[in-house]
């Protein structure tokens, strides 16, 4: 595996500002720079379909379109479906997790979560950097 | 005597009073029924005349639980104290998230100083910024909690204009003008409001100029 490319396009999709910019913050201390945002599952997707990314990192929680409806609709995209995707959410029940696998999530951070878990999570996905 | 075609008469019309009201517990109407039958002693126009008293005791309890609800004042809940509570808890939300991103603003600014430093500084720096980010997802998690308080208010709120519906008094809606008519000046507990909302809030110059103008 070669080195995690640090100029990756990654995705952050939340209906929180305050999350998306946390989030942001966090991993521009990791050495990723390229980050997008958006605030729910739609205008993610939209984006999704307009250029190329690497990685999402998403809530689940939003209106209209929920991060699991998201995660549907990427792993049901023939050029999305590969995509690392990683959910991070507040919901922390066991069917959630389950649900969550079952629709083709790469990872799943619990809300609240430190720096240093998302940099663990992000590095059992991408590989170590 | 009851013959068996009147007995399955019966039976239907229960299930048919049963299916139009859902909630009803079908062995609960035939023990009042049965219990005013027995309570009949002797001739049938003894049962009609215990029946019509039964009747009418139960308007009565219907008439004295419908004043005993107005009096309680249900639309006092559902006009004023839900949504105070709704309008509180926004405001909530919109003041903890303002504040997180004042927070973020200054600590991403100190953390761009933390390049100028010597490293050892620079780390220790770096390392309460990243704290200061993560305790800062409270206004999230928070703000899923505050919603979720909020969709249970409409909730009660649904509940109490539902009974207010079916049992509600006419011409109740005097609360607030029994209120507005108290003539005299604010006492102690009317004054005390808690912080206000930044549309009906008067900012520290109103205040200097109000305090001025009793020179």
């Amino acid at each position: 595996m070669a080195g995690v490319d640090m100029d990756m396009q990654i995705l952050i999709v939340d209906d929180y500002k305050t999350m998306l910019r946390i989030i942001r913050n966090l991993l521009k201390q990791l050495g990723f720079n390229n980050v997008d945002e958006a605030t729910d599952g739609a205008q993610a997707l939209q984006k999704l379909r307009d250029k190329p990314y690497q990685l999402v990192i998403s809530d689940w929680n939003m209106e209209p379109m929920s991060g699991l409806q998201l995660l549907k609709e990427v792993r049901a995209d023939t050029k999305l479906k590969d995509l690392p995707f990683v959910m991070i959410t507040a919901e922390s029940k066991s069917e959630n997790v389950v649900a969550a696998k079952q629709a083709g999530v790469t990872n799943y951070i619990v809300k609240p979560f430190n720096a240093a878990t998302l940099k663990n999570k992000l590095q059992a996905v991408l590989g170590a950097f | 005597m009851t013959s068996e075609a009147e007995t399955n008469g019966h039976a239907q019309r229960l299930e048919a009073l049963v299916s139009r009201y859902k909630d009803i517990d079908p062995d609960d109407l035939v023990n009042i029924v049965e219990g005013i039958i027995n309570t009949a002693q002797g001739d049938l126009s003894s049962v009609n005349l215990k029946v019509y008293g039964e009747i009418e005791a139960l308007s009565r309890y219907i008439h004295s639980a419908r004043q005993e609800i107005a009096s309680l004042r249900p639309d006092e809940i559902t006009d004023e104290h839900i949504p105070a509570a709704g309008e509180e808890l926004e405001a909530i939300v919109g003041a903890t998230e303002q504040a997180t991103n004042t927070i973020m603003e200054s600590v991403e600014a100190i953390e761009q100083e933390a390049e100028n430093l010597p490293p050892e500084v620079a780390q220790r720096l770096t390392d309460s910024v990243t704290q200061v980010y993560e305790a800062c997802g409270f206004q999230d998690i928070t703000g899923q909690r505050i919603t979720k308080v909020v969709h249970c208010l409409t909730h009660i709120e649904e509940k109490v204009h539902a009974l207010l519906e079916t049992f509600g008094e006419p011409g109740e809606r005097t609360a607030r003008e029994e209120k507005a008519s108290k003539t005299s000046g604010p006492g102690d507990a009317e004054l005390m409001n808690g912080p206000q909302s930044s549309e009906d809030a008067i900012s520290q110059d109103d205040i200097d100029a109000l305090l001025a103008s009793f020179d």
